[in-house]
């Protein structure tokens, strides 16, 4: 079968030249979800970016079968909704439900359907109740599950998520693994969580430094890089 | 300085609104064309960004703080017409939902504020910016951008025959200098420590355009600005002298009145003419 | 905070916040016009039309005392000028300023109090005030709680390492840390603008906001404009009349 995703040789400088990814293969399998680990400032954010091409470096990329070109990306980004790091960037809208129903509306959708669709997204993320809330009253769980319903709206083929669980406290962060664990997209995951990665994926890339470092199963990939974030307090030097 | 509702006579008042719908439209358009596509978040956060910098507090004497007003920042980081935007923005949302500064006296304050003040504030970068003066074009267009706003905005008010014997004028015309001042100061350290931080975002003044056609625009608004304030203290003064029936002498004053404040509109809308004829013959 | 407040009387339900907010626009220009202009027998007048916007707080059920008092904001600074027109030997005029700027901000405050400024907003672009501008006020508004939170934090840092408003000299040390804020501050707004804007493309931006729904102007929308407008008319006329 044709890979969900596939990058050869991606690469990526900064306006002032600092090279963000330096020739970085990919490939996502119909039906595995894969986890993005790797230091801040690796290039793991740069790349999901050209995924739908909100950023063009050199390189093939292919979504679904398209190739991420013009022409292509607004059947690309239909197919491919990446969920941002800072929720306040993305729920831009003054209330949720218009936020939520913003990607409908520039499918075309009429107002009726897209406003039934963002409904339904809202339930499947249990927010139903939010709809007339100003964004700026949520919470930071609220935020990240109404920007969720944002692109579950639009039927996804493929979920990118940046770091999901920041901001989150404890019961936010299991809230939202349980709400991931059940939506039955393909995802990609960037993420410092070890163990969410693990519970949700199938395997992880390491970036380092622009470049693929290793992949492999989470666990594999997690200690040799030692990635953990389980200390023991004895362990720990004062 | 928002003027509230009730303080404006209805001539002053309703030239302005006539005066600064069209100028809006105008500008509003010019800054859709001007920025690339992500207009509307960008004037949006950033007009958010002028609104909170108030907060952060500048020491100006010994247990006293300023802050910034914004409109020179604006217009060196975004250019001229999208910062009068973002201004006149500001205004509607400070008029609308702070009550700070009247809906009907919103056009006398964009005027004076987002267009004037911007314009103003604007010009000498526009033609010292890309010359050795730069530093004291960013002072100098921070500086007018905050004393061409007040004073217009007193002349209105005197205009409309708000009381404000000598002593009061004196103290607020030192008022306005002093924050002038300070808004000089703090643009040029913050144009600095922006340059430093984030070059790119600063507007580069083409050296191209012509800077007589500046520099003539920027003696205009301010001797527009200097001269609407000269008509609307003059009279004041001249009824006390002559100690005439302040209705009689009220009615033709404002004719006059309006009729100078229409002369510093006409004067705006020639110059912005003049620029686009000039632009177009590429002067 | 007061906008906090304002926003949460907005989200109330009564007859006055389901009117269209184009109705209650118009509504309100012609009150504030009608006050403006108004100069003989202008006290009476005045309170008229106190008691005219009392009612509609009521009937909007809208904390009256505290919209009364949140529409003093204006008062401090008409205070200054009513005093200099008394010491000046004008105390009608300063009089006429003091009551002119309370009840235009009064009749505002029962406006926004009653109207989202998103739907508010949206009801001046069905106007004709240019989308753009629109648009960029409603990011403004989005926007700056969320950027003030970020300026509160910067403060509080700089406080917390013993920055105080202590040296005096603008361009001294403290003067530049605060211009350094500031600049950052802008970097990361600009920054965020950014993201703001990826976002947007990433659900399928194209250059302009599409409405949820369009408001329509209902048969009790043209009941509520043609009452709300002449109630302070006929006020005027009235008054006028009365007058020697």
């Amino acid at each position: 079968m044709n890979p969900l995703i596939e990058v050869r040789g991606l690469h990526y400088r900064y306006e002032d030249g600092t090279v963000a990814l330096n020739g970085v293969d990919f490939r996502l399998e119909p039906g595995e979800s894969v986890a993005l680990l790797g230091p801040n400032g690796s290039g793991k954010t740069t790349f999901a970016l050209h995924l739908n091409g909100l950023l063009r470096g050199e390189g093939d990329i292919q979504v679904c079968g398209l190739a991420v070109e013009k022409q292509n990306l607004p059947a690309i980004r239909r197919k491919l909704g990446i969920v941002f790091q800072d929720s306040d960037s993305q729920l831009f809208m003054p209330t949720v439900v218009e936020d939520v129903a913003f990607g409908l509306l520039n499918l075309g959708m009429d107002s009726a359907s897209a406003l039934v669709k963002a409904r339904a997204a809202l339930e499947t993320v249990g927010m139903t109740g939010a709809e007339g809330k100003a964004p700026y009253h949520l919470s930071a769980g609220e935020k990240k599950r109404v920007a969720i319903a944002g692109i579950l709206a639009m039927e996804p083929e493929i979920l990118v998520l940046d770091e999901p669980t920041t901001f989150l406290d404890p019961p936010g962060h299991r809230s939202l693994a349980e709400l991931l664990a059940q939506l039955p997209q393909p995802k990609i995951l960037i993420t410092h969580d070890s163990r969410l990665a693990a519970a949700l994926c199938n395997r992880a890339v390491f970036f380092d430094r622009g470049q693929v470092a290793g992949e492999g199963p989470v666990d594999m990939i997690v200690a040799r890089f030692g990635w953990d974030l389980a200390w023991e307090r004895s362990k720990l030097r004062f | 300085m928002h003027i509230p509702d009730g303080f404006l006579s209805t001539p002053v008042w309703a030239t302005l609104d006539v005066a600064a719908a069209p100028a809006v439209v105008y500008l509003t358009r010019r800054a859709q064309r001007s920025l690339d596509e992500n207009q509307v978040p960008l004037l949006g956060v950033l007009g958010a960004f002028v609104f909170a910098a108030q907060m952060i507090n500048f020491p100006v004497g010994p247990g006293t703080t300023g802050h910034l007003v914004g409109g020179a920042l604006l217009a060196f980081t975004l250019g001229p017409a999208p910062a009068s935007v973002v201004m006149a923005a500001i205004l509607a949302i400070q008029a609308l939902v702070f009550q700070d500064g009247g809906i009907l006296a919103l056009g006398a304050n964009i005027t004076n504020m987002a267009v004037m003040g911007v314009l103003a504030g604007y010009l000498p970068f526009h033609i010292w910016g890309a010359t050795k003066w730069r530093r004291f074009s960013l002072f100098a267009g921070g500086a007018l951008s905050v004393l061409v706003s007040a004073c217009l905005a007193l002349a209105e008010l005197l205009i409309s025959g708000v009381r404000m014997p000598p002593s009061v004028l004196s103290v607020s015309l030192a008022l306005f200098t002093v924050s002038a001042i300070l808004e000089g100061l703090i643009t040029l350290a913050v144009m600095q420590a922006l340059e430093r931080i984030q070059p790119r975002t600063v507007h580069q003044p083409q050296p191209s355009k012509s800077p007589v056609l500046a520099a003539v625009a920027l003696t205009a608004v301010l001797l527009a600005t200097v001269g609407v304030l000269f008509a609307a203290g003059g009279p004041d003064g001249i009824e006390k002298l002559l100690k005439l029936q302040p209705a009689s002498l009220h009615s033709t004053f404002l004719s006059q009145a309006s009729a100078g404040i229409l002369g510093l509109l006409l004067i705006y809308g020639a110059c912005l003419v003049i620029g686009r004829v000039a632009r177009h013959r590429s002067l | 905070m007061r906008h906090a407040v304002l926003e949460r009387w907005a989200r109330g339900s009564s007859p006055f916040h389901r009117c269209d907010s184009r109705a209650k626009i118009v509504a309100l220009l012609v009150f504030l016009i009608a006050l403006a202009t108004a100069n003989r027998g202008l006290p009476l007048f005045a309170c008229g039309l106190l008691v005219l916007l009392v009612a509609a707080l009521l009937w909007a059920r809208v904390p009256v005392w505290g919209a009364l008092v949140r529409a003093g904001v204006v008062l401090p600074f008409s205070a200054v000028f009513a005093a200099v027109s008394w010491l000046a030997g004008d105390p009608a005029r300063g009089a006429s300023l003091s009551m002119k700027s309370y009840l235009s901000a009064l009749a505002v405050l029962l406006v926004i109090s009653t109207t989202p400024l998103p739907v508010l907003l949206r009801g001046l672009g069905a106007m004709g005030v240019p989308h753009f501008l629109l648009d960029v006020g409603q990011f403004l508004y989005r926007y700056f709680f969320v950027i003030s939170e970020e300026a509160q934090c910067m403060n509080q840092a700089a406080a917390a390492r013993g920055a105080t408003v202590r040296q005096w000299t603008p361009g001294g040390q403290r003067f530049r840390a605060s211009a350094g804020a500031l600049a950052v501050l802008f970097a990361r707004s600009y920054a965020r603008a950014e993201d703001i804007h990826r976002a947007m493309l990433a659900r399928g931006y194209r250059g302009r906001f599409l409405l949820l729904d369009a408001a329509r102007f209902r048969r009790a929308d043209v009941l509520f404009t043609a009452v709300a407008s002449l109630a302070p008319l006929a006020l005027r006329i009235a008054v006028e009349r009365a007058l020697p």
